[in-house]
């Protein structure tokens, strides 16, 4: 589980965050909104342990821990997944590699032993299945050269490979076509269960037409001005954020 | 998190040199010092004819008339080339009847580092590579000799072969490069010791790696040695060469040639992977690496290709080039140069065009970490009649934290309009994006850079025989484990 208590962050004395108040149980799915510059990329990348950005107050426990003061690694490899908006190119590093570096890391956290090659190169073809992503990607360097689909693809491919507790995903459904947001969106129902949570980032109200959420928050100022059940995405939609806006115009 | 990142890079550069230990081993020593007798007694002591001392004495005089170069981007201290030791030797057997003959202090010494001197043993895993060993001025054991001899390849050590061999050797030796060719090449032609001989027959195809592998062991002593490798038409070896010196403080010189003859289809491949004691964090101490290498692509359609990765030496100064004399032949060069703490490097090739449709390949990747400086020197010439020749270069420079630097000097000399001649270059730094990502997924930073940089500099270590890039590899991840900053 996640709780989020008063957060607070900011960048170069700007603060961005002004009091975040946010908990995700296991088995629910939670939407992000808000307008540009609301503070909601912010919001996922200080959990995920950017050092960007400087948290100046509240906190956020993670099953218990202290999530605000693990280093990024460990937060992921105690299941905090983070789908990034721009996934990074590492050239000359192969897929292959890269994901079992990671995931042995995750497995040498939790006291298991690491996946033989065999073990590993299995799993990785179930899950390729399972997030209908290509086979060639995962023969490539880590992101290098892939369109804006194949990355986001990837991302849900790394999520499905680590089985994260809690994935958030940022901006997922942006510069993706509609088959491209369908696949995408299926892997994320897929890995659904009642064990893990999912906190989508979004500006649209398009990709929760694919992914359901149990509740959605709008974030204006750097705080969640209002929370409410799906409906909530669609008169947003329909209306717009400026009413929001004119609501909590401070 | 930027103070996280100086303390591993404080741990990392605190990392000890694997390689610094040294033997204790009796050792045979001259007086300090260069003179016309020292050149005379190293040939001595070598048994050597008189042809080969007449060669030493004529290196020797020219030397004293030239001035060690100061072009390159290197701060040198100045050396005092007469508080060098020129010849020192492991006592020992005089007469090795088997390799079980070897002194066990030195088998001891090589096991540490990798090295099995033990054929048995080595045949047990399948046999891939021949070694000759050079600790300090001599070679001390040359593995699979008969094995090699079956197939007419002669592998042995230089001066075994100056006693074995002396028409292929005055044949070869200085025709690449002669003993004018430079202050350190001279200096080499005159006082060398020891080092290895390779001649491949016509149509063989060299069935297990050949390898030297270098050690300088005794204080205040240069290491000059030299390598020949000579490949008859359509015959084909692959040549590995590695180094280790122990810690000291004082700095130690390097001076060796290498020389590389390639005949009619004939096809070279050199892998280095240089690592000798960089000297400590603080720049003390370390290896002078001033070393010519040099192939020449004789005949038509040869190839040759310098795969090195440099990891060590306070200095290095070292231009692996080719000479692309034959119509349609070929030169490629892949370079991986790591930086640390206070180590200089300049580092490149010369690919130099005369023969019709040559072509050349340059991909030099360097790695710049700590207070160090990479440069990156390279020479492309295409002469007047070299129609139809292409090259290709590629140089990346990878800088990590904000004390290093990184330079590029091509040059590029083009006589023949014909010629199509190609240079890329790029400067990065690791991205803190990079990093990041790697630790959203689980990775620590020091894995992410070891990652990063190995990503970097993969298409280089592609090209080296498989168990040395995996050396290659481990050695990367160590010298640059998280030094970013």
């Amino acid at each position: 589980m996640l709780e989020i208590k008063n957060l607070h962050a900011k960048i170069d004395d700007k603060e961005i965050l002004r009091g975040i108040n946010l908990t995700v149980k296991p088995g629910e799915i939670h939407a992000i909104m808000g307008p540009n510059g609301s503070g909601k990329s912010t919001l996922s990348s200080v959990l995920a342990g950017s050092d960007v950005f400087e948290v100046s107050e509240g906190s956020a426990s993670f099953y218990g821990k202290d999530l605000l003061a693990m280093p990024a690694e460990d937060r992921a490899r105690e299941g905090l997944f983070y789908s990034f908006q721009y996934p990074v190119e590492i050239p000359g590093v192969s897929m292959v590699n890269f994901m079992r570096t990671a995931l042995n890391e995750h497995r040498k956290y939790n006291n298991l032993k690491p996946y033989t090659a065999g073990e590993f190169l299995k799993l990785m073809r179930e899950k390729k299945n399972l997030v209908e992503i290509d086979s060639n990607l995962t023969n490539r360097s880590v992101n290098e050269g892939f369109s804006g689909g194949e990355k986001k693809k990837n991302e849900i491919f790394q999520m499905a490979m680590l089985e994260p507790r809690v994935a958030i995903l940022d901006e997922t459904d942006s510069g993706l076509d509609i088959d491209a947001l369908r696949i995408v969106a299926n892997g994320v129902n897929k890995l659904k269960s009642k064990d893990t949570a999912t906190i989508i980032i979004t500006h649209y109200q398009r990709l929760l037409d694919y992914i359901i959420p149990d509740f959605v928050h709008v974030l204006h100022n750097g705080r969640i001005v209002k929370s409410a059940g799906k409906e909530l995405a669609l008169e947003l939609e329909e209306k717009g954020y400026d009413w929001i806006k004119k609501e909590f115009e401070d | 998190m930027t103070q996280d990142k100086d303390q591993i890079l404080e741990e990392v550069t605190a990392n000890e040199y694997k390689y610094g230990f040294s033997t204790d081993i009796e050792t045979d020593t001259i007086p300090k010092g260069i003179s016309e007798d020292v050149v005379r007694i190293i040939s001595a002591k070598k048994n050597e004819p008189e042809w080969m001392l007449e060669y030493r004495l004529a290196a020797f005089a020219h030397w004293k008339t030239m001035e060690q170069p100061n072009w390159a981007k290197l701060k040198i201290a100045e050396i005092d080339f007469q508080d060098i030791i020129y010849y020192a030797a492991p006592k020992q057997r005089p007469k090795l009847d088997s390799m079980d003959d070897v002194d066990p202090e030195l088998r001891a010494t090589f096991e540490k580092l990798g090295i099995p001197l033990n054929e048995q043993k080595a045949l047990a895993g399948v046999a891939s590579v021949a070694v000759d060993v050079v600790m300090d001025s001599v070679s001390v054991a040359t593995t699979f000799k008969e094995t090699l001899a079956e197939k007419g390849i002669i592998f042995c050590s230089f001066s075994e072969a100056v006693q074995e061999h002396p028409d292929l050797v005055k044949k070869y030796m200085g025709s690449v490069v002669p003993y004018t060719d430079n202050f350190f090449a001279a200096l080499n032609n005159a006082v060398f010791s020891d080092g290895s001989f390779a001649y491949i027959p016509k149509g063989v195809r060299c069935p297990i790696e050949l390898s030297t592998y270098f050690r300088i062991n005794a204080m205040n002593t240069g290491q000059f040695e030299r390598t020949l490798i000579v490949a008859e038409e359509d015959s084909y070896v692959s040549y590995l060469e590695g180094c280790t010196a122990p810690q000291r403080d004082e700095n130690q010189l390097h001076a060796a040639i290498v020389e590389i003859v390639a005949m009619q289809r004939a096809e070279v491949k050199y892998s280095t992977v240089q690592n000798w004691y960089p000297g400590d964090k603080n720049g003390k101490g370390g290896v002078y690496n001033f070393v010519t290498k040099r192939a020449l692509c004789k005949g038509d359609y040869s190839k040759v290709m310098w795969t090195q990765v440099e990891t060590g030496s306070a200095i290095t100064w070292k231009y692996p080039s080719c000479i692309l004399m034959g119509d349609h032949s070929e030169g490629k060069f892949y370079s991986v140069a790591v930086t640390n703490n206070h180590q200089q490097a300049d580092t490149g090739t010369k690919m130099i065009h005369i023969g019709k449709n040559t072509r050349s390949l340059i991909v030099s990747k360097g790695v710049s970490a700590g207070k160090s400086q990479n440069s990156y020197r390279g020479l492309v010439r295409i002469n007047k009649r070299a129609e139809n020749a292409r090259n290709y270069s590629q140089c990346d420079s990878l800088l990590m934290g904000d004390k290093c630097g990184a330079h590029t000097f091509p040059y590029l000399e083009i006589n023949n309009s014909t010629a199509v001649v190609e240079h890329e270059a790029t400067t990065s730094k690791i991205g803190e994006d990079q990093i990041f990502y790697c630790n959203t997924r689980g990775l620590s930073t020091e894995q992410a850079v070891g990652l990063i940089v190995n990503g970097y500099v993969k298409e280089v270590l592609n090209q080296l025989p498989m168990e040395f890039a995996v050396e290659a590899q481990k050695l990367l991840q160590i010298s640059l484990e998280g030094s970013v900053g």
